[in-house]
């Protein structure tokens, strides 16, 4: 693998950076050389976080370039179409949870909400694999990120990093009944189909 | 799971994925810190979080949060001269607050030794400017080193320790946001804990430490002949780097993160310009900069933010009458913004076109997605306030915002707080709005702990010199912005359990006759009270208390017996007035389609500080919903 970079946004509040870590931490586990950098600080309130994680030898910064990522993530479905718009590589593959948190505008009635069909039609445009994970019967809407990440596993998006990397990550960063109650999770949404 | 702590403390040596952040803390710990400080602001509290992890019974050094970044250069200072390694840390702009104390610290023979942390924010990703801290290490004859990862932020800290230890001087680490919260797995050496000596080494022997006129001069030539000690040993040091791609024609003189774009930039390109990456940046090794300039018949100097660099390089190369083409800044775009590596592929495009093109990146023709501005969370007690305070106003009042979660009070639908300076800023501009104005109430807003920070000084004044403002205090009982640090009024410090410092006291002490309190969800006597005070003749105040919800909640969550209750809209009711969505604002009101509004079952948390905003009480008081915490 050349470098690979993959580009993840959601809403503060969404656990983005619980979600790259795990990320980071497997494909650290799977022997790759992986950078990453995370929003923190004011934009947490409600604004938009990012994450940003480059695997490879001969990567330097943690910043993903424009239209370069290879794997953009996102929790939300605004968020997805703004990613997919300016960092998507053209051939890459976009993973979005389906769910949506108003933006200011779309509250105020100043602008119209996203739909999952303008999503899926960007992506076609783009040409960029549109992969969407939406999971109703969640026993808890934060663990909406385990979802996406068992997603990202079952469809092997990241060449090399298997099931047992991600949950060698989980061990890293969960402890108890949260640990376990993630895992089971990640196992059975490894199976949906 | 791995514990952070425990891996700070780790005797042997070993790897771990970390931030820059943290991997800062495990030096600290390698270099035998005694005493570190700070007030809380990004990029850096996060330092702070991993000093946490380690059990105060089992931590190397003192740590204290103090009440602002002045403070805490004193305290690591005073510290210091007893002979203890000291650290203090704090957000660009933090260094504006400490710098009456900052310039002096080069006169002084700081025994212990003393590292000043600083995490400037180009691009201002969370600070009111993004200035370049650089130039504070030019007026006060402060030696900088810069990191650009978190492999170097631990080395240079080392070794930024060590310089300082040796010199008795203060040296800067100056980090930078991308620098602090960058992840990678870094290389750690084994520590062996030694043991503390406590012994108060204070000495006036070691001074002097009085800089009046007398003194000052032989001190101020004690600090420039440091800086060319620094300069000496700069030459040699391994924190500056050179890439030798053997091109002798073009060469980039950079540093820090600005660096790392450049290498990813220049990837895939076949004539690579050699690159000098200093790590020590102030002062400039002028040697290694000479040698650099000899070998290259271009040299580009790329650096973020301003051109301190670019007027070093371009002075020594006037001086020697070398012929190299040397080139800095070439537009205002240049001056803006983090050099990421979009941005540094175009500064390189504009500088050499035939090396690097510029960027394409057409526009995808798609409507363009809503901003989404961070804002207040579900159940801030602000929230409330703003939405009772802007009903009690004439809209012609001023009103003045300070620093915390309460500016984003600016935002629509509240429109609370049109100006903002820095901390403890709004009552000071509040009395100057207040002059020859008879016609326009003015209100200034201020959070707990800004009050406290830098709050007094202006409140002091308007009582002083007795000008006619009213000062709400946003009381949420911690530093809620920054990531829920305690405060003087918190009844805690970083450390133990203290008694509250209570603010009500403090303005009564002052002689202020009119102070109202309540709680924000109170809405309508909140209204009543702000109404009451504005009309008071002289400086007034309203305390608006809330405790911060998302804190609340977090700790609401740990609980064992937690049962999450959320609202809910009885569409029947509901007509569609829309004051949830479009005036009170909590983000968990969803607005459909066909008008009719939902509750986001994401965010909602059951608070019920909407039921009053609803003039049809569709809102149904909170209830238990099937949902595991």
């Amino acid at each position: 693998m050349k470098s690979y970079n993959v580009y993840m946004s959601g809403v503060g509040g969404q656990g983005i950076g619980m979600f790259s870590e795990a990320l980071v931490r497997a494909a650290d586990h799977a022997g790759y050389t992986v950078k990453a950098v995370d929003t923190h600080g004011l934009a947490q309130r409600g604004g938009i976080v990012v994450s940003q994680v480059r695997i490879g030898e001969t990567v330097h910064t943690p910043l993903v370039s424009r239209r370069s990522a290879d794997l953009v993530i996102a929790l939300e479905r605004h968020e997805a179409q703004r990613a997919l718009i300016e960092m998507t590589a053209t051939g890459g593959v976009l993973v979005f949870y389906d769910t949506v948190w108003q933006p200011l505008d779309v509250r105020l009635g100043k602008a119209p909400e996203v739909e999952t069909a303008q999503v899926e039609a960007l992506c076609r445009q783009l040409g960029v694999e549109c992969a969407r994970v939406f999971s109703p019967d969640l026993p808890d809407t934060r663990m909406q990120n385990i979802a996406v990440l068992a997603c990202i596993c079952r469809r092997n998006l990241i060449e090399k990093v298997s099931a047992d990397h991600f949950r060698q990550a989980m061990t890293d960063l969960m402890a108890g009944g949260m640990l376990e109650n993630n895992l089971a999770l990640f196992d059975r949404e490894l199976q949906r189909n | 799971m791995k514990k952070m702590g425990d891996m700070l403390l780790r005797q042997e040596p070993f790897s771990e994925i970390v931030m820059g952040n943290t991997a800062i803390v495990r030096a600290m710990v390698e270099a035998g810190t005694r005493v570190v400080t700070s007030y809380p602001g990004s990029p850096t509290p996060e330092i702070a979080a991993a000093v946490a992890s380690i059990p105060k019974d089992a931590r190397p050094f003192y740590f204290e949060f103090s009440t602002n970044e002045k403070v805490a250069t004193e305290v690591a200072y005073g510290a210091a001269l007893n002979g203890h390694l000291s650290t203090v840390f704090f957000k660009s702009v933090g260094l504006n607050v400490a710098a009456d104390t900052f310039v002096q610290l080069s006169l002084m023979n700081i025994i212990g030794g003393m590292v000043v942390v600083l995490g400037d924010d180009p691009g201002a990703n969370s600070s009111q400017n993004e200035q370049d801290n650089r130039h504070y290490a030019y007026l006060s004859y402060t030696p900088v080193l810069e990191p650009a990862n978190p492999q170097e932020v631990y080395r240079f800290y080392l070794e930024a320790a060590d310089l300082s230890r040796k010199l008795c001087m203060p040296i800067i680490l100056r980090l930078t946001t991308h620098v602090c919260h960058a992840k990678e797995k870094v290389a750690f050496q084994g520590w062996t804990p030694q043991p503390a000596d406590d012994t108060p080494r204070f000495d006036v022997a070691n001074g002097p430490y009085i800089p009046i006129t007398r003194l000052v001069f032989p001190m101020k030539a004690r600090a420039l002949e440091n800086l060319e000690k620094v300069a000496a040993w700069a030459e040699k040091s391994r924190l500056n780097q050179v890439f030798d791609h053997g091109n002798r024609k073009r060469g980039v003189i950079t540093m820090g993160p600005p660096c790392l774009s450049l290498l990813d930039v220049m990837r895939d390109v076949e004539e690579k310009p050699d690159i000098l990456k200093l790590g020590v940046v102030y002062p400039v090794p002028r040697e290694s900069v000479v040698r650099f300039l000899r070998e290259h018949q271009e040299v580009k100097v790329l650096e973020e933010l301003d051109n301190e660099l670019e007027k070093e390089v371009k002075a020594i190369a006037y001086d020697l009458g070398l012929t190299t083409r040397v080139t800095g800044k070439m537009d205002a775009d240049d001056w803006m913004g983090e050099y990421t590596p979009d941005k540094v592929r175009q500064v390189m495009a504009k500088t050499w076109p035939d090396l690097v093109p510029a960027p394409v990146a057409p526009p995808v023709a798609v409507e363009a997605v809503p901003d989404r501005p961070p804002q207040m969370c579900p159940g801030c007690g602000h929230r409330s306030a703003f939405h009772a305070i802007r009903q009690a106003l004439a809209g012609t009042d001023i009103t003045v915002a300070d620093i915390g979660c309460h500016t984003l009070g600016f935002l629509p639908p509240y429109h609370m707080g049109q100006l903002l300076m820095c901390m403890g800023a709004s009552t000071g501009m509040g009395s100057g709005l207040s002059l020859f104005n008879k016609t326009r109430k003015v209100v200034t807003f201020m959070g707990d702990s800004t009050f406290f920070h830098a709050g007094l000084p202006g409140i002091i004044n308007a009582i002083f010199n007795r000008h006619n403002i009213t000062m709400i205090v946003m009381e949420n009982g911690t530093t809620a912005m920054t990531g829920h640090q305690d405060h003087a009024a918190s009844g805690r410090n970083f450390n133990e359990v203290t008694d509250k410092i209570p603010i009500r006291r403090i303005l009564e002490g002052l002689g202020i006759s009119h102070i109202s309190e309540v709680d924000t969800y109170q809405q309508e006597q909140l209204g009543k009270l702000v109404q009451e005070a504005v009309a008071v003749e002289g400086f007034s105040v309203v305390i608006a208390r809330h405790p911060c919800m998302l804190k609340f909640t977090r700790e609401q969550r740990r609980r064992p017996d937690f049962t999450l209750r959320q609202v809910e809209i009885d569409q029947e009711t509901c007509e569609r007035l829309h004051v949830c969505v479009s005036e009170f604002g909590c983000p968990t009101f969803t607005l459909g389609k066909d008008g009719s509004v939902k509750v986001n079952t994401d965010l909602c948390i059951g608070d019920g500080s909407c039921l009053q905003a609803c003039p049809t009480a569709a809102i149904g008081k909170p209830k238990i919903v099937n949902k595991a915490g």
